[in-house]
C-alpha cells in the first residue's frame, strides 16, 4: 500500500494499480468511459482527468488521465480542482455534440453510464449549434440491437469483442468524427459473448434485443440474485421481472466465478421461461381417452398417495434440479430407490471428478482464477461449447506471458494498449487436445486431434514427461511423443500451469490422464491447477447425493421391481436410447413427472405436476468446482407451479411420509439435508437464513423508484394488492426495506446514488475488480484437508474394429446442445442444423457430400442426418450433434456404421 | 556559396543519381568508414556530438533517441529502424526533394543508423502520393542489394540488414511515430501510449527507432566528415544544414538547403525572392501548418529550433507558409482546420469532436454565419486542446495556427462576424 494525497488528504492505495481504479475503490467519483476494470486502460476518452502535482509546493499542477497514472507513494492529485472539473465537463460537452439526446426512447435510459457521467461531470447547457452526424444501423442478429447515432466512441465494444473475447466480426471503421463501430456488413454477431456488449457499451448503441421485445426500464424491474442453469459453471446472474414475466438477465458479478461477463446462452436462454412448452397446470391422463387433462391438485395428490401406497416406487432425479429438490425426492422414495437420472457415463464422470477433487491432487482454481494461468493444456473439451465462460477465461490466460514481459519492462499491468500490441507476438502456451475442431483452436499454440483413447494416451505421456516415475506410454508416434514433451516442458516451466478437462468427450481415461498431469505438476508446484468441467448446472450437487445411474433403474424395471417412477425435472430421452426409455415406460405402471417444461418424458407420463423454474424458485446449485450457490426467486410461481422441493414436500405431507410435514421453508430442507449428509454442512453457510434481517428489515427486490405499484393489478381489483410473502429468504417483493449493502449473496440489483448503470457495481466491491464487499458469494462444498491421491493407471488401448466402422464422437454447440436454452426464441435463431461432421475422404467413400443425407447406426440407436464436411476432422471419425433438438440419444463415443441415404 | 551536403548532388529534372554515379561522387564511403573503422557505439557517439536534432518537426536530439535502444547480446531481437517518409504536414515538401533527388543518400544513412542501433530490419514508410520517390527508392534498393550494401554480411562486416519499402495507405496520423508503427503492423493508424517508447517496445513490441528522412540523410555526412564538420555547417548552436521551404505568394517558392539558423528574412527575401508584386506579407507559419503564426516583426528570427521557440512559435519542419494581405486569414485558418479535423484519427475525444466543432465554427464565420459566441468557442478549444489533455500532439498542433491567428488577426475575425460576411470575398 502506498500513501497518496487527494485534495491534500492522505489515503492508502494499492501500489501499481492505476489511479482511477484506486480513487474509485476509495469511494471517490471520477467519471470515465473507455476504462473498464476487466479491459484495462487505454486513455482514449480523456474523461477521467485529474490534476497531478509535483509536490506540496506545486500550485499549478498538470492535468493527467487518472486511468493512465500509476499509484505510487507520495502521489498528489486533485479531483476537485476547477480547471480539471471544467475539462471533464468539456469532454462530456464534446461527446454530447453528436449524441442524439434520445434518452426517452432509448433502451439504456435510466441505466445509462453516459447519463450518470454527464450528471457527475456537470455539463448541462448545449453550445454546439451545428448538425449532428448520423449513421446507418446494422441488423446484428437475435441478441443485440444496434443504434450507432448514440455512440460516444469509447472503443470499449471492439476492445471487449476482439481483444478480450477473440471475436473477429466487429470492428471500428472510418476516422475522425465519423468513427463507426459495427460489422463489415449486416449480419449476426458471431461471438458467443456478444451479449456482453449490452453491458460493456456505456450508452444505448448495443442493447439487449430480447429485452426490447418486452421492454421495461431498470427502475421498474423487480430483480433477484440467481445462478445460470445453462451449463455447469454456475455463473451468477441477475434476473429481472415485471408483470409476471422475466424481462432479461444481467451478469451478477462474482469475483471468483464469472467476474463481469456472461455467455450468450446464459444471458439469452431465459426466454424459455415464457416458452409455449412451459407446464403450468397439474394434469392427469384420462384412462379412457388417453389424453392429458388438467386436474385439481388435490385430486392428483390423492392419486399419488395411492400410487406410493402401492409400493415399489423409485425416484429419478436430475442434474438440472436443485440440490434441495433432488434431496426431497430422495427422502420421498428412500435412498435405495433414488436414481440420479444421469446416464452411466455422466454418473461415472461426475463421481470421478468429485473423487479427484476430494483427493487434493492439485489446486482446483475457481473459474476466475483460470484467467491467471500461464500455461494451459485442455484435454478433450470444446470449452466454448460446453463451458463457454471457461473459454473466455482461457482467452485471457494466453495473454499472461505478454503481460509478464511487459512487467519486465516496467509497463504496468493495466496498460491494455501495450498489452494488445504484444499479446499476439508472445502468446502464452495453450494446448488443445480434442476430438473435433474447437472454437478455441484459434487461440491455441498447438492442436492435437484424436480419439478419447489417443487423447488419454497423450495425457499420460505428458504426465510421464513431467514425472518420469509415472508409467511411460508405449508405442506412441514420434510426433505425439514430441508434442507430449513440449506440453510437459511448458507446463513445468510455468508458474501457474493449468490442466483442463471434463465430461466433454465422455471418457474417464481422459479425465484420469488430466488428473495425473495436474498431480505430477502439483508435486513440485503448488500453484498447478486442475479444472474439470461438468455438463449441467447441478451435476456436481447431484453427484454429492450419491444416487445411482439411470441404467440401474432400467435394470430394476427389467426385473419387474418398479411399479411407479417419480421423475423430477428430467427428460430421460436425452440420457438414454429411445428404445430403452420406451421399454422402461412400458414396464412402469405409473409414471409421475415433475417438471416445468413439456418434455418427451412428460408426454408419456400418467401424472404431471408443474414445478417452478429458477426464476420462480429458491434453491442451491453446485457448480463444477463444487461451489454451492443459492438462487432466489424473482417472482412467485403462478398457477400450480411450485419449486420441486416444495411440491415433493407437499406430496410427502399428503402421503404422510416422514417428517416432511415440517418442511415449510427451504431452510428446513437444508437442515434436513445437513442432518443426513454431514459432508454438505456448508449448505447452511451459502446464504443467510430466511429470518435474517438488517436493522429489522428485509432486502427489497424492487428499486426505490419502482413505479405503478398501486395500478399494476387494477384490471383485477382496484385495491392495491398486498405484496407476496417470502418465507424462504430475507428478500421481499417490495420497494421497502434495507437497500445499502446487503450481504453479497442477496444483492438483487446494483444501484448507488448517482450510479444507475451496471457500473454501480463499483460501490459493491471491496476493491474495483476484486471481491464483493463481504466476500464473493458461494461456498465450496468439497475440500481436501489431506492428500490421498493415487495416480491413475493408463487405460488399456481398445482395439479398433475392422470393416466400415467409424468412431462416432459427440459434439456440442453452445446454441443447441442445452435442453432449456433451445426453447428460447433468440437462441433458437442461432442453432446450427443437425449435421454429421465428417472428413472429406470419408464422406467420399460413402458417396456423400455436403448436405447429403446419411444413416448413422450404433448398437442401440440410429439416426438420419445431413453431412457437413469439415477438413479439421480426422479420418475415420464422425461428429454427432449430441443433445441437439430433434436428435436422438446415442451412447457415445461408439463405433458405428454410416451409410448413404436417409 | 555555403556547403550543401544533402542536396549538392541533386540535379532537378535529371533524375536521381544511379548507384555508380552516387559512388563516384563519394557515396557509400561513409558506410564503409562506419562498418570498417567504427563500432556501433562510435557511430552513435559521433551523431550525438554532431548536435543533430530530428528534422521531422519536434527537433528531438537524434543521438539521444538512439541511446534508449537496448544494446548488447541480451537485447530483444530483431530491432527495427524506420524512416518516416509520411510527409503530410501541409506546406511541407522537403523530404520529397531528398527522396526523389537522391535515394541512395537515404539508404546509406539508414544502413549506418541501423548499424548504430544494431537493427536487422529497416522500413522506409512513405506516403502513397510520392510515386516518383517510390519508383526511385525501389530502383535504388535493388541496386544496393545487388551491390552488397544491403542483405547479409554487408561489406564483409558481419552486419546484416534487410530493408523494405512500405507505401502507406495514407493518413496524417501515420506521420506520428507510434501511429506509423501501428499502420506498419497493419493496425489502425492511431497513436500508442508512451511509455513504452518505441525504442524499447515499438514495431511488433520490439525496439524500434523512427527517424525523419532528412535526419537520416544527415547521418552519412556526419560519419564521413565528423561531428565538428557538421556542427560547423550551422550558424547557430544546432548542427548542420536545414532544408527550408517557402510556399505562398512569393516570387520564387521552393526548397533550399541552407545553414541551420539562417534568418527568416534571408530565406524569404534572398531565396524566395520576396513577395509577389501587389502582395504584402501579413504573417507566416514558420514550420508547416501546425505552428504558430509569426509576423513581419519576427523576420529577423533565426530559423532553428531554439530561436523560433523563443519567438513564440516552432520551427517544425522548417517549411514556411506565407499569409499575404489579399488572402483571408479566417479562410486560411479554416482550410488548415478542415485538414486537421479530417485527419484526426478519432481515438481521443477532444481531438475527434473538438476539431470538427472548430472547423464548423470557422466555416460559419467565414460564410457570414458567425456569432459573437463563436469566438469564445474557438478560444475555448485553443485553451483546452492542450498537450497532455489530448492523446497525441495532433490537436494541440492544430490549435497553434488558430490560437496565434486569433491573437494576431482578431480584428479580421470580428469583421467577419459584424459584416456578416468575408471581407475578402
Amino acid at each position: 500500500m502506498a500513501i497518496i494525497y487527494i485534495e491534500n488528504k492522505p489515503y492508502q492505495a494499492p501500489e501499481g494499480k492505476n489511479l482511477l481504479n484506486a480513487c474509485l475503490s476509495l469511494g471517490f467519483n471520477i467519471p470515465y468511459f473507455c476504462w473498464h476494470p476487466a479491459l484495462g486502460s487505454v486513455g482514449a476518452c480523456r474523461q477521467c482527468a485529474v490534476k497531478k502535482y509535483r509536490d506540496e509546493s506545486d500550485t499549478r499542477g498538470q492535468i493527467v488521465m487518472s486511468c493512465m497514472e500509476q499509484v505510487a507513494g507520495g502521489l498528489r492529485i486533485s479531483i476537485d480542482d476547477p480547471e480539471v472539473r471544467e475539462f471533464r465537463a468539456s469532454i462530456i460537452e464534446w461527446l454530447m455534440a453528436n449524441h442524439p439526446h434520445d434518452c426517452p426512447v432509448c433502451d439504456e435510459g435510466g441505466e445509462c453510464h453516459l447519463q450518470d457521467m454527464t450528471v457527475m461531470a456537470g455539463h448541462a447547457y448545449r453550445r454546439y449549434r451545428f448538425k449532428k452526424r448520423t449513421y446507418a444501423n446494422q441488423e446484428l442478429g437475435p441478441f443485440i440491437n444496434h443504434e450507432m447515432n448514440r455512440c460516444i466512441q469509447c472503443y470499449r465494444c471492439v476492445r471487449f469483442y476482439r481483444d478480450y473475447a477473440g471475436g473477429r466480426d466487429l470492428e471500428v471503421f472510418s476516422a475522425h468524427d465519423h468513427v463507426y463501430f459495427g460489422r463489415h456488413d449486416h449480419g449476426t454477431l458471431e461471438s458467443e459473448f456478444s451479449g456482453n456488449l449490452a453491458e460493456v457499451c456505456p450508452t444505448g448503441v448495443f442493447t439487449d434485443k430480447t429485452l426490447k421485445k418486452h421492454y421495461t426500464r431498470k427502475w421498474d424491474l423487480q430483480s433477484a440474485a440467481s445462478v445460470c442453469v445453462h451449463c455447469g459453471l454456475g455463473c451468477n446472474t441477475l434476473v429481472a421481472e415485471r408483470y409476471g414475466s422475466v424481462r432479461r438477465i444481467l451478469s451478477r458479478y462474482n469475483g471468483a466465478v464469472n467476474g463481469y461477463f456472461l455467455c450468450d446462452r446464459g444471458r439469452f436462454g431465459y426466454e424459455f421461461l415464457s416458452s409455449a412448452k412451459r407446464i403450468r397446470r397439474a394434469a392427469k391422463r384420462n384412462s379412457a381417452s388417453g389424453a392429458m387433462e388438467p386436474a385439481d391438485k388435490k385430486i392428483i395428490l390423492r392419486s399419488i398417495k395411492e400410487i406410493i401406497a402401492g409400493g415399489r416406487v423409485i425416484g429419478i432425479g436430475s442434474p438440472r434440479a436443485s440440490v434441495e429438490s433432488n434431496f426431497a425426492l430422495r427422502r420421498l422414495v428412500g435412498p435405495d430407490n433414488f436414481y440420479s437420472g444421469m446416464s452411466a457415463a455422466e454418473e461415472e464422470l461426475t463421481a470421478l471428478s468429485i473423487r479427484i477433487m476430494k483427493s487434493g491432487c492439485a489446486s482446483f482454481p475457481s473459474l476466475r482464477e483460470t484467467e491467471k494461468a500461464d500455461a494451459v493444456f485442455v484435454l478433450g473439451e470444446d470449452v466454448t461449447n460446453t463451458a463457454p465462460m471457461l473459454a473466455l477465461a482461457l482467452r485471457q490466460s494466453v495473454k499472461n506471458r505478454a503481460a509478464a514481459s511487459l512487467k519486465k519492462n516496467r509497463i504496468p499491468e493495466w496498460d491494455n494498449g501495450s498489452l494488445c500490441v504484444i499479446k499476439d507476438e508472445e502468446p502464452g502456451p495453450l494446448f488443445v487436445a480434442s476430438l473435433l475442431p474447437t472454437r478455441l483452436d484459434d487461440a491455441a499454440t498447438r492442436i492435437f486431434r484424436g480419439s478419447p483413447t489417443q487423447i488419454a494416451r497423450l495425457g499420460q505421456a505428458v504426465a510421464h514427461a513431467v514425472n518420469e516415475n509415472l508409467p511411460a506410454v508405449s508405442g506412441l508416434e514420434q510426433a505425439v511423443a514430441k508434442l507430449a514433451e513440449e506440453i510437459a516442458r511448458e507446463l513445468t516451466e510455468a508458474s501457474a500451469p493449468l490442466v483442463v478437462s471434463g465430461a466433454g468427450c465422455l471418457s474417464g481415461p481422459v479425465m484420469e490422464a488430466a488428473a495425473n498431469i495436474a498431480a505430477a505438476l502439483a508435486a513440485v508446484n503448488p500453484r498447478a491447477g486442475l479444472f474439470l468441467a461438468l455438463p449441467e448446472s447441478n451435476s456436481f450437487g447431484l453427484g454429492l447425493l450419491s444416487g445411482k445411474p439411470l441404467d440401474q433403474a432400467f435394470q430394476r424395471a427389467e426385473k419387474g421391481e418398479v411399479r411407479a417412477a417419480i421423475i423430477l425435472e428430467n427428460d430421460l430421452y436425452r440420457r438414454s436410447e429411445k428404445k430403452r426409455v420406451d421399454r422402461f415406460r412400458e414396464q412402469c405402471r405409473h409414471v409421475i413427472v415433475l417438471d416445468f417444461i413439456d418434455t418427451a418424458t412428460a408426454a408419456k407420463a400418467e401424472i404431471i405436476l408443474p414445478t417452478a423454474p429458477f426464476a420462480e424458485a429458491d434453491g442451491t446449485l453446485v457448480n463444477n468446482e463444487g461451489r454451492g450457490q443459492r438462487f432466489y426467486r424473482v417472482m412467485d410461481p403462478e398457477e400450480d407451479c411450485r419449486p420441486g422441493w416444495r411440491m415433493l414436500a407437499e406430496i410427502m405431507e399428503y402421503a404422510g411420509i416422514g417428517d416432511a410435514g415440517q418442511w415449510t421453508t427451504i431452510d428446513d430442507i437444508i437442515a434436513g439435508l445437513c442432518a443426513e449428509e454431514p459432508e454438505l454442512q456448508g449448505m447452511r453457510e451459502i446464504a443467510p437464513p430466511a429470518e435474517f434481517r438488517i436493522y429489522g428489515q428485509r432486502v427489497p427486490r424492487q428499486p426505490h423508484r419502482y413505479s405503478g405499484r398501486t395500478a399494476m393489478k387494477a384490471h383485477e381489483d382496484i385495491h392495491e394488492h398486498k405484496p407476496a410473502l417470502d418465507f424462504d429468504s430475507p428478500l421481499t417483493f417490495s420497494m421497502e426495506g434495507f437497500r445499502s449493502g446487503p450481504p453479497p449473496s442477496l444483492i438483487p440489483f446494483y444501484w448507488s446514488a448517482g450510479w444507475n448503470s451496471v457500473h454501480a457495481l463499483n460501490k459493491f466491491q471491496a476493491e474495483i475488480g476484486g471481491p464483493l464487499r463481504g466476500g464473493d458469494p458461494g461456498i465450496r462444498m468439497v475440500g481436501s484437508s489431506h492428500k490421498n491421491f493415487e495416480y491413475f493407471k493408463p487405460a488399456p488401448v481398445t482395439p479398433t474394429p475392422g470393416g466400415r466402422e467409424y468412431l462416432l464422437v459427440p459434439y456440442f454447440r453452445i446454441f443447441g446442445s442445452e435442453e432449456l436454452s433451445v426453447l428460447s426464441p433468440s437462441i433458437a435463431g442461432r442453432i446450427p442444423g443437425n449435421l454429421l461432421l465428417m472428413n472429406e475422404s470419408d464422406a467420399k467413400r460413402i458417396g456423400a457430400g455436403n448436405g447429403s443425407l446419411v444413416r448413422v447406426a450404433v448398437a442401440d440407436a440410429g439416426a438420419s442426418l445431413a453431412v457437413k464436411i469439415d477438413p479439421g476432422i480426422p479420418e475415420g471419425v464422425a461428429g454427432y450433434p449430441a443433445g441437439m433438438p430433434g436428435v436422438e440419444f446415442m451412447n457415445l463415443p461408439a463405433w458405428g456404421a454410416i451409410t448413404e441415404g436417409g | 556559396m555555403a556547403e550543401r551536403p544533402l542536396t549538392g548532388d541533386i540535379r532537378p529534372g535529371e533524375g536521381p543519381p544511379r548507384l555508380t554515379e552516387y559512388e563516384r561522387r563519394g557515396g557509400y564511403a561513409a558506410l564503409k568508414k562506419a562498418l570498417k573503422q567504427m563500432d556501433p557505439a562510435g557511430v552513435a557517439e559521433e551523431v550525438k556530438r554532431s548536435g543533430l536534432r530530428g528534422r521531422g518537426g519536434a527537433g528531438f536530439p537524434t543521438g539521444a533517441k538512439w541511446s534508449f535502444v537496448p544494446m548488447g547480446t541480451d537485447a530483444p531481437e530483431p530491432k527495427y529502424l524506420v524512416a518516416n517518409g509520411d510527409e503530410m504536414e501541409p506546406g511541407t515538401f522537403k523530404d520529397r526533394y531528398l527522396l526523389e533527388g537522391n535515394p541512395h543518400q537515404l539508404i546509406e544513412g539508414m544502413i549506418i543508423a541501423a548499424f548504430a542501433i544494431q537493427a536487422s530490419v529497416a522500413f522506409i514508410f512513405i506516403r502513397e502520393e510520392y510515386r516518383e520517390a517510390c519508383a526511385a527508392l525501389t530502383r535504388a534498393l535493388a541496386e544496393a542489394f545487388a551491390a552488397g550494401y544491403l542483405g547479409g554480411n554487408i561489406l564483409g562486416s558481419g552486419f546484416n540488414l534487410d530493408m523494405k519499402l512500405h507505401v502507406s495507405a495514407g493518413r496524417y496520423m501515420c506521420g506520428e511515430e507510434t501511429g506509423l508503427i501501428n499502420a506498419l503492423e497493419g493496425r489502425r493508424a492511431v497513436p500508442r501510449w508512451k511509455p513504452p517508447y518505441p525504442q524499447t517496445a515499438g514495431l511488433w513490441g520490439k525496439p524500434t527507432v523512427v527517424n525523419n528522412i532528412e535526419t537520416l540523410c544527415c547521418v552519412p555526412h556526419i560519419v564521413l566528415k565528423g561531428a565538428e564538420y557538421f556542427k560547423g555547417l550551422s550558424r547557430t548552436g544546432e548542427g548542420g544544414t536545414k532544408l527550408y521551404g517557402v510556399s505562398g505568394k512569393v516570387k520564387n517558392p521552393g526548397c533550399w538547403e541552407l545553414p541551420m539558423g539562417t534568418s527568416i528574412r534571408e530565406i524569404l527575401e534572398e531565396h524566395a525572392g520576396g513577395m509577389m508584386g501587389g502582395f504584402k506579407l501579413k504573417g507566416l507559419l514558420p514550420g508547416g501548418a501546425s505552428t504558430d503564426f509569426l509576423l513581419e516583426e519576427h523576420l529577423d528570427v533565426n530559423m532553428d529550433f531554439e530561436s523560433v521557440a523563443k519567438a513564440g512559435s516552432r520551427m517544425g519542419t522548417g517549411t514556411i507558409i506565407v499569409l499575404d494581405d489579399r488572402t483571408c486569414p479566417v479562410g486560411f485558418i479554416h482550410n488548415l482546420q478542415k485538414f486537421f479535423s479530417r485527419e484526426s484519427c478519432g481515438w481521443c475525444t477532444p481531438c475527434r469532436e473538438g476539431l470538427a466543432w472548430v472547423e464548423k465554427t470557422l466555416a460559419a464565420i467565414e460564410e457570414g454565419r458567425g456569432t459573437r459566441e463563436d469566438i469564445g468557442i474557438l478560444e475555448f478549444h485553443v485553451r483546452l486542446l492542450a498537450p497532455g489533455r489530448t492523446f497525441c500532439a495532433l490537436a494541440p498542433g492544430a490549435m497553434e495556427p488558430l490560437g496565434s491567428g486569433l491573437k494576431f488577426f482578431r480584428d479580421d475575425f470580428d469583421r467577419h462576424i459584424s459584416a456578416p460576411s468575408c471581407p475578402w470575398r
